[in-house]
């Protein structure tokens, strides 16, 4: 790839490079013309060698940083972390409830993102486990930082489950790696078939689908099958589980995936 | 998406290369977008000029670099490069891909005054 535009030499079918090149491309290296060979290994007429500061740093590598720590202490505790993300209204809350109660003994804790208020955190508080609430004000997703500060109110026990409720948002929550081991997408079936295919980013970041509040199904004519073809288009691999947090449909096979996934972390850190 | 909190991002990028290499003026930052990175750039453009205030790329133009799209084609097994998350594989047509890059963004070099 030239260094200087940043085009590639690859094509894309139907799709060519429009740009014309009107910088050289130097390589003669038995000709004795050796350009960009400058700290930054790049050469751009009219500007001088050592104007130019090659950075090739992520924008959100502050994020990604504190998100590593997260990770790390969460590996510490054999702890299993999931990003919970949809969009409002999906049953998060709910089905973050019924999940707990289910779970009975299991350590667990819960994080709570939203903008305003402290409902959330006081649901899940009402069903005995901890939980700490993150308001975000204006902003639209959770981020590493406030993840590591609430984990440091939390006080995790080892061999636990974290699951962090982002903010009922399908776009900017992709992004942001908060330290987790998974991210898991629930969709409820009031939202229509095509929803993974207007939000295509979230549900490719998804290791799992929740299929949520199916109960409802036969009352708003939808398509169960065209909603599992919608998110194996944008994401081939996803899991995908069929659930109702009302009525407990499905909610045995989620538990024992959220059982399986701490048991492979546990087995994972014991063959380090 | 957040693009105000990516150019926060960007801002802390440029003023620890600008501490590092000692410099107080910066009149150029190039940026690499993904195609999947949900970057929407007229608004990464706004938000560039009014986070950059204050700072020592104050004015500063910002250069955005386009990177392709990949994906990993399930039926052909192919690594192709596409346009849309939801076209059809280029090499044999499958629906299956999955995305395996073009969510990029970083901050490729900065030109100092």
């Amino acid at each position: 790839m030239c260094t200087v535009c940043g085009c590639g030499d690859s094509k894309v079918e139907g799709h060519s490079h429009a740009h014309a090149h009107d910088h050289e491309h130097h390589h003669h290296h038995h000709g004795d013309t050796h350009y960009g060979e400058n700290e930054a290994g790049v050469s751009v007429p009219g500007m001088s060698d050592a104007r130019i500061i090659e950075v090739e740093t992520d924008i959100l590598a502050k994020n990604d940083a504190y998100a590593a720590v997260n990770r790390a202490r969460l590996a510490d505790l054999n702890a299993l972390a999931l990003n919970l993300v949809s969009s409002p209204g999906s049953g998060k809350t709910t089905l973050l409830c019924k999940t707990i109660e289910m779970l009975e003994d299991q350590p667990l804790a819960v994080i709570e993102g939203d903008q305003q208020t402290t409902n959330d955190a006081d649901r899940i508080r009402a069903t005995g486990a901890k939980a700490v609430q993150i308001n975000t004000g204006k902003g639209c997703h959770l981020d590493g930082h406030m993840v590591g500060h609430a984990m440091d109110h939390l006080d995790l026990p080892r061999g636990a489950m974290l699951f962090v409720e982002n903010v009922g948002n399908l776009v900017c929550p992709a992004a942001f790696d908060l330290g987790e081991d998974a991210k898991v997408a629930i969709l409820s079936v009031t939202e229509g078939e095509d929803k993974p295919l207007k939000y295509p980013d979230m549900f490719a970041a998804a290791r799992l689908a929740l299929l949520n509040k199916v109960d409802l199904a036969p009352y708003c004519d939808v398509n169960l099958d065209l909603y599992e073809d919608n998110l194996r288009r944008v994401n081939p691999q996803i899991d995908i589980l069929r659930v109702s947090a009302r009525t407990g449909q499905g909610m045995d096979r989620w538990l024992e995936w959220l059982r399986t996934h701490l048991a492979t972390k546990s087995d994972q850190k014991a063959a380090e | 998406m957040h693009e105000m909190s990516l150019c926060e991002g960007i801002r802390t990028v440029i003023e620890d290369q600008a501490r590092a290499h000692n410099v107080h003026k910066v009149t150029r930052v190039r940026v690499e977008i993904g195609k999947f990175a949900g970057v929407e750039k007229p608004a990464l453009e706004f938000a560039f000029d009014v986070v950059m205030r204050g700072s020592v790329a104050e004015g500063a133009v910002l250069e955005m670099l386009d990177l392709p799209g990949k994906a990993m084609c399930f039926d052909c097994g192919k690594e192709v490069e596409i346009d849309d998350r939801l076209q059809p594989c280029p090499t044999c047509g499958g629906g299956k891909l999955m995305p395996t890059g073009g969510d990029e963004m970083r901050v490729k070099d900065l030109e100092a005054a």
